[in-house]
């Protein structure tokens, strides 16, 4: 059992990192004309519009919440005056309600690109794929709310986000933190390390290009011969 | 000052059957492929009628081309900045496939394995995106083609803006016309304005908008941010594509392929030098009807010596500056101004042009309630409204319509008295400002048409500096200034004999 924990919260982030940069890094380089957000809108207006916007706003509200959430050390939100269990309690608040707009826009989209002709027609596996994954991910997230609910010292979010810091900064011992959570925790974990390995071989690369220099930059673009 | 230099087309619209050739070469070429079966880079609408994609010119509805703000500022008219990111999701001005058509196909196999029976075998339409039967075929690129369909669907056309069109449902007071539309390779060019990836831009040397296919992420504002709906989404490959000017040919100092094979002859292109200084300053006139006039104003006189120094100072080649003073543009759109930009209330600043067709006289000529023969009838009582013309290349200005119509008359009455009257009607021409020597040549533009006079496109600066290299080399005999170099005389230009054929004065060599 600590042979398999060890594994897959030990190895198996390592694996899933590796094929992230390295993966993302040779797609951008080899293969630009597949690197795009792959909009549907186009074949199908219905249920984009309330489906994709539900789902982005959640999803990066998530996203940002689980990287600061994680990352930041026990030290710094106390020095901002934010005790452990307040800062458990401040996630279960946001990430329940990102979570809750993310699921609805989630189930939209999945359901359109299942349901409806055009867009099932024009889907690579890759692309259902990914929305299962994260359908998946988000269920195993809302689900692991009611637990925290039931440790409000905040003790097992302690132990996550050692093990987190822990990955990142090459640090031994971050399986055996992850040994004794929550089976909801460790399933989570689980699937959001396979969804950094899948990244970069799926439409998801678009988040690299999220456009914000284009609210900088001038309207017109003139491009001389080199 | 800045000069820069663009290659501007114009359409003799006067001219123009409405074959469709122009969408058939061009579609061959270039958008043959799955993702693109839609996608028309040229089109040929109908005119009155509400176009391709349907309704296209309702920038209310898409949210195409810039608007001034009361301080004169420009903004896209989807919204600034902050606004187009924020609809990154989804973008609530884009069409969709339907707005254009479903692509589809026959089952052409069928008429060849069906066995023998008593029905004869039929080829039925499937969509191209599911490969599922259609029942019915509800679009297609040409689907108003020859004033298909019912008025009232046609009359939805928002060049009847001002006009009591209801007369015009009567078969006695019917009109239509032709028009090609490609892309503008506009000045101010909104699609490059809102791009969130900055990956579509104008080319300094000679104005061709392009995307870069490297550089689309797909988050397509582009499509509902061009007003002239010029450019497709590829739903196959999720990025976006448009004319590209068929820009290898005109590197090679060849036409596009639209202009290279339009039958009527109606296509001209030619350089436009111009101020790009003054671009901003010219797209934000305040009034919409003096837009026209405003363009103008920002293209330079390429006779103009100061211009010239100007122009050898941006870097701009002499066969450039000589292709500009061929130009057929120039002489069309400026000297003689028959020829007029299509709706520059987008405050885009387009290039393609357009010459306003003629039309029959109305019943009263006709009659014989006007019968002199000597002078040109009033251009109001034309078959197509002036008012219509005006919403669609003045932004609703009458009089430059009128005074390009009334040139093409007098061309027209002139050249008559000319050549079947044998008599010299120069009282008709000083009415509308021209001369005998200026009707001549227009005559020789407009009616003989010829080739080398249609197309004076220079090769390009990457000839060009193909050949300086070529001159650094040994045995590279080509002079590095003074521009003389011709293609057919340059050792290096040997691998391309096909291509050097027609150079920029349009002698075959």
């Amino acid at each position: 059992m600590n042979y398999l924990n060890t594994l897959l919260f030990g190895y198996y982030p390592y694996i899933a990192l590796s094929a992230f940069l390295l993966g993302s890094l040779f797609r951008y380089r080899t293969d630009q004309s597949t690197w795009r957000s792959g909009s549907s809108q186009f074949l199908r207006k219905r249920q984009l519009r309330a489906g994709s916007n539900l789902f982005h706003a959640g999803i990066l509200t998530l996203l940002a919440g689980h990287t600061i959430g994680l990352l930041t050390p026990p030290d710094i939100y106390h020095l901002l005056g934010l005790s452990t269990s307040a800062k458990q309690l401040l996630a279960v608040i946001v990430g329940g309600a990102a979570g809750t707009l993310c699921f609805a826009g989630l189930v939209i989209l999945l359901w359109r690109r299942l349901t409806d002709a055009r867009i099932r027609a024009t889907s690579s596996r890759m692309d259902i794929a990914v929305l299962v994954l994260l359908l998946v991910q988000l269920v195993l997230g809302l689900m692991t709310i009611p637990v925290s609910l039931g440790h409000l010292d905040g003790a097992q979010m302690l132990l996550l986000s050692e093990w987190a810091q822990r990955i990142v900064t090459f640090r031994s011992g971050a399986a055996d933190l992850v040994l004794g959570v929550h089976w909801l925790f460790k399933a989570h974990l689980l699937v959001g390390i396979t969804l950094v390995a899948a990244f970069p071989f799926s439409r998801l690369v678009h988040v690299f290009s999220a456009p914000v220099g284009y609210a900088w930059r001038a309207y017109q673009i003139v491009r001389r011969r080199q | 000052m800045k000069v820069r230099a663009q290659i501007a087309m114009v359409l003799n619209l006067d001219k123009c059957i409405g074959c469709h050739t122009c969408s058939v070469t061009c579609k061959r070429v270039w958008t043959s492929r799955k993702g693109v079966e839609y996608a028309w880079f040229n089109n040929v609408e109908t005119k009155p009628g509400t176009g391709f994609p349907r309704d296209w010119e309702n920038q209310k509805r898409w949210k195409g081309g810039w608007v001034r703000d009361a301080k004169g500022n420009l903004t896209p008219a989807m919204g600034g900045k902050a606004k187009v990111l924020s609809r990154i999701f989804a973008n609530p001005d884009m069409p969709e496939i339907d707005d254009y058509y479903e692509p589809f196909d026959y089952d052409y196999g069928k008429l060849q394995d069906s066995p023998e029976r008593k029905a004869v075998p039929t080829a039925r339409p499937h969509s191209a995106i599911t490969g599922e039967r259609m029942e019915k075929i509800e679009g297609g690129p040409n689907w108003e083609d020859d004033l298909g369909g019912e008025f009232a669907k046609r009359a939805e056309d928002a060049n009847f803006q001002g006009i009591e069109k209801e007369i015009y449902s009567q078969f006695e007071n019917t009109f239509m016309m032709h028009l090609p539309r490609l892309c503008e390779h506009c000045l101010n060019p909104t699609c490059v304005a809102v791009c969130p990836s900055g990956a579509i831009y104008k080319r300094e040397e000679d104005g061709i908008v392009l995307i870069d296919q490297d550089k689309c992420r797909g988050w397509r504002m582009c499509v509902s941010g061009c007003p002239y709906k010029k450019i497709y989404y590829n739903w196959q490959t999720g990025k976006s594509e448009k004319c590209i000017m068929c820009y290898p040919r005109v590197e090679a100092g060849m036409p596009t392929l639209c202009a290279e094979s339009c039958v009527g002859r109606i296509r001209y292109m030619g350089v436009m030098l111009y101020d790009a200084d003054r671009i901003k300053e010219a797209a934000a006139t305040e009034q919409e009807k003096d837009l026209y006039e405003a363009q103008l104003g920002i293209f330079l006189d390429p006779f103009d010596e100061s211009v010239i120094e100007a122009a050898r100072k941006e870097g701009i080649p002499e066969s450039w500056l000589e292709a500009a003073r061929n130009s057929p543009v120039y002489k069309m759109a400026v000297e003689w101004k028959i020829a007029l930009p299509l709706h520059p209330e987008y405050r885009t600043l387009p290039m393609i042009w357009y010459i306003p067709p003629l039309s029959p006289i109305q019943a009263a000529w006709e009659n014989g309630q006007i019968e002199d023969g000597d002078s040109i009838p009033d251009v109001r009582s034309l078959r197509i409204p002036i008012k219509y013309l005006a919403n669609l290349f003045t932004s609703g200005s009458e009089e430059p319509v009128a005074l390009a119509l009334e040139r093409m008359l007098a061309m027209r009455v002139y050249m008559r008295g000319l050549t079947v009257d044998k008599t010299t009607n120069t009282a008709v021409l000083a009415k509308v400002g021209l001369t005998e020597k200026l009707v001549k040549l227009m005559y020789r533009y407009l009616a003989i048409a010829s080739y080398e006079d249609r197309f004076v496109i220079p090769a390009s600066h990457r000839e060009y500096a193909n050949s300086m290299l070529a001159s650094l080399e040994p045995g590279g005999g080509c002079p590095l200034s003074g521009g003389g170099c011709s293609l057919s005389g340059q050792k290096s230009g040997q691998q391309e004999p096909k291509l050097v054929q027609i150079t920029f004065n349009g002698k075959k060599k």
